[in-house]
């Protein structure tokens, strides 16, 4: 405390209602200014984080679903270009993996003026993928696009970053449950007659999940806690802001104890959630 | 072509994705090799660079000193190199079963002070090379090293405090593990580097590297931990009886007949989570370490050099797996074994 007084930082909440005076460059639900307080970055922050955390778990079960079932196939080619792609996400840490997909959005993509267009009204620049809406789609105007909906080079390098290594992890577990399932039931469900993807869908992948469930949680609360890696990037999740309200205000006790918080907030939900699914999904 | 009739063209479905596949990299790949290889610049010239097509190597060429050795002096960069390639030597000797013996640890303790000799110098004419001058790979991996031989040690504390019969340890365990599983790496290391300085008395202060030091630490014993707490209890009961019976007390029975079972049930789990950890230190990067990330990124800072993102992120995985590859060939290893 007495430290405190000497370097004649605050302590307490009270610094949550004074006006946060930065700008933050994406907001994914709550509309924000430079004007409003503290709380409405950090809760801004929050809910950035919980954007890319969910939209990430779910391409990322995706995924890894279908690469683990592809690491299983008869096909040699598939089987080992999965292998491949296991081995090596795996095997480079995670960070290293989100420069390079930065890299590849604001460096290797064209500009505005000479965008990719993959599908109409789709644009790929080094400004971010614009993409259209139900109300509008984006038109070239000025230097930028302009309508539609925008994912940007930020948040698509830390969804795809974030979706395809926790993928690789998840294709491993869908792999180990598969397998953990007995022989027997396969060739029982091929003398019913069933076809092979029958038998995956209806007879394996049903069992499998019991084994699946327990390790899946643990790779979506990793996603989770890993995006707090966006501040590497520059995206505005809750550690970014948590970090330049810690550098304004000084209170960085306070502002640990929000990052840490809101975290443990997460998992335990998180765990929660899982453990009632699991609940229902075991045999009894 | 029957092995090709078999892999790839089964049944119609099969060879469709077959097809499609080979389409797949008959449409990436050549266009990759150009990059890659035919059209890069392997010169450390950055006007070539820019003029041409392919891939900019020359940019590693002409930074690969200070991605190495970071801000190390240039001309003392020997010391760095052998206290790396002493460093490396160890673990792989520490990889054999034949040297689990207690005689390791000496080794270690004796080629941990020779790297400290040849890092920090002063002694034998050797100049004082202060550890804020520290940097690249050799930081990464004493990162790793010393993260791994202190947390090793809590982290056993922790999961024999886990599996306690005294409630109050067993509650501090319990909370400590879950605590620390539960919040990113990242604000551990925050806690370091801001948190930690204001509650030290004044005028104390601790090195910035050492602080980053101990959050790794203290993580990486919370994840440890629970690989050994699961060691512990893949030991049959009659092993935790025989103990027992033996009449001998609690640290002799875990020292000499618990432990020993547990950590080698373990071994795989951990060498997994020594690769994980390995590459968790490039985090430090974000509370401003020069480990081998921060060098590489802090090497695209040049203006000469910028925009060159993509070739020296390729560089940095290619690094860091041949680490990581190489430890988790070695946990198969053991796999295989049992």
């Amino acid at each position: 405390m007495a430290n405190l007084e000497e370097r004649r930082i605050a302590s307490g909440l009270g610094f949550l209602g004074r006006e946060a005076g930065f700008e933050i460059g994406e907001s994914a639900f709550l509309r924000y200014s430079a004007a409003d307080s503290y709380l409405r970055a950090l809760l801004v922050g929050i809910t950035n984080t919980l954007a890319v955390a969910v939209i990430g778990v779910v391409i990322a079960t995706g995924l890894g679903t279908a690469i683990g079932l592809f690491r299983l196939s008869r096909n040699f080619l598939l089987k080992t270009l999965s292998a491949g792609y296991i081995e090596f996400i795996r095997n480079v840490p995670l960070l290293v993996q989100l420069f390079f997909w930065y890299a590849v959005i604001t460096e290797g993509m064209p500009g505005s003026r000479e965008a990719l267009s993959p599908l109409p009204g789709v644009f790929l620049s080094n400004r971010g993928i614009f993409f259209p809406t139900f109300s509008s789609t984006p038109e070239m105007q000025g230097f930028n696009f302009v309508g539609g909906a925008v994912l940007t080079p930020e948040f698509a390098a830390l969804l795809i970053g974030l979706a395809t290594y926790t993928a690789a992890f998840i294709a491993e577990i869908v792999r180990a449950g598969i397998l953990a399932v007995d022989r027997g039931q396969g060739e029982a469900a091929h003398a019913l007659g069933l076809s092979r993807p029958q038998t995956t869908r209806l007879v394996i992948l049903p069992q499998a999940l019991r084994v699946i469930i327990p390790p899946m949680t643990s790779q979506y609360l990793n996603l989770t806690k890993n995006s707090s890696l966006a501040v590497a990037i520059g995206y505005p999740d809750l550690v970014s802001i948590a970090n330049t309200t810690m550098n304004q205000t000084g209170q960085a006790i306070e502002g640990i104890a929000i990052i840490m918080g809101v975290y443990l907030t997460i998992s335990l939900s998180i765990s929660a959630f899982m453990n009632w699914y699991n609940a229902r999904i075991v045999f009894k | 072509m029957n092995w090709a009739r078999k892999n790839l063209f089964a049944s119609w479905p099969e060879t469709v994705v077959t097809l499609l596949i080979l389409w797949l990299i008959w449409k990436t790949v050549p266009p990759f090799i150009d990059w890659a290889f035919l059209d890069a610049v392997w010169r450390p010239d950055q006007k070539a660079c820019r003029a041409g097509e392919g891939a900019c190597w020359g940019f590693i060429a002409e930074k690969h000193r200070f991605i190495l050795f970071g801000t190390y002096p240039y001309e003392l960069h020997w010391r760095p190199l052998a206290a790396t390639a002493i460093l490396i030597g160890l673990w792989v000797f520490s990889a054999f079963r034949a040297n689990w013996k207690w005689w390791l640890s000496l080794v270690w303790v004796f080629g941990l002070a020779v790297i400290g000799i040849l890092m920090w110098g002063g002694v034998f004419g050797m100049r004082y090379v202060e550890n804020e001058r520290w940097g690249g790979l050799i930081l990464t991996l004493l990162l790793t090293t010393f993260g791994l031989a202190f947390a090793f040690p809590l982290s056993i504390l922790l999961a024999l405090g886990r599996r306690s019969d005294m409630p109050v340890i067993r509650g501090l365990c319990v909370g400590y593990i879950e605590l620390i599983r539960g919040v990113p790496l990242i604000s551990l290391l925050f806690m370091a580097s801001v948190m930690l300085p204001l509650f030290l008395p004044s005028g104390v202060t601790i090195d910035k590297l050492l602080r980053a030091q101990i959050a790794m630490i203290l993580f990486a014993a919370a994840y440890l931990a629970e690989v050994i707490r699961g060691g512990l209890q893949a030991i049959p009961k009659g092993q935790y009886d025989a103990a027992h019976a033996l009449a001998l007390p609690f640290w002799r029975r875990t020292c000499l007949i618990i432990l020993p079972q547990a950590l080698r049930i373990a071994v795989p789990a951990l060498v997994n989570n020594f690769i994980a950890f390995f590459k968790d230190t490039s985090l430090v990067l974000i509370i401003g370490l020069f480990d081998l990330l921060s060098t590489v990124k802090i090497s695209l800072n040049e203006p000469a050099w910028t925009g060159f993102g993509v070739e020296a992120y390729v560089f940095a995985s290619l690094l860091y797996f041949v680490f990581c590859a190489a430890m988790s060939r070695y946990s198969k290893g053991f796999e295989h074994q049992r």
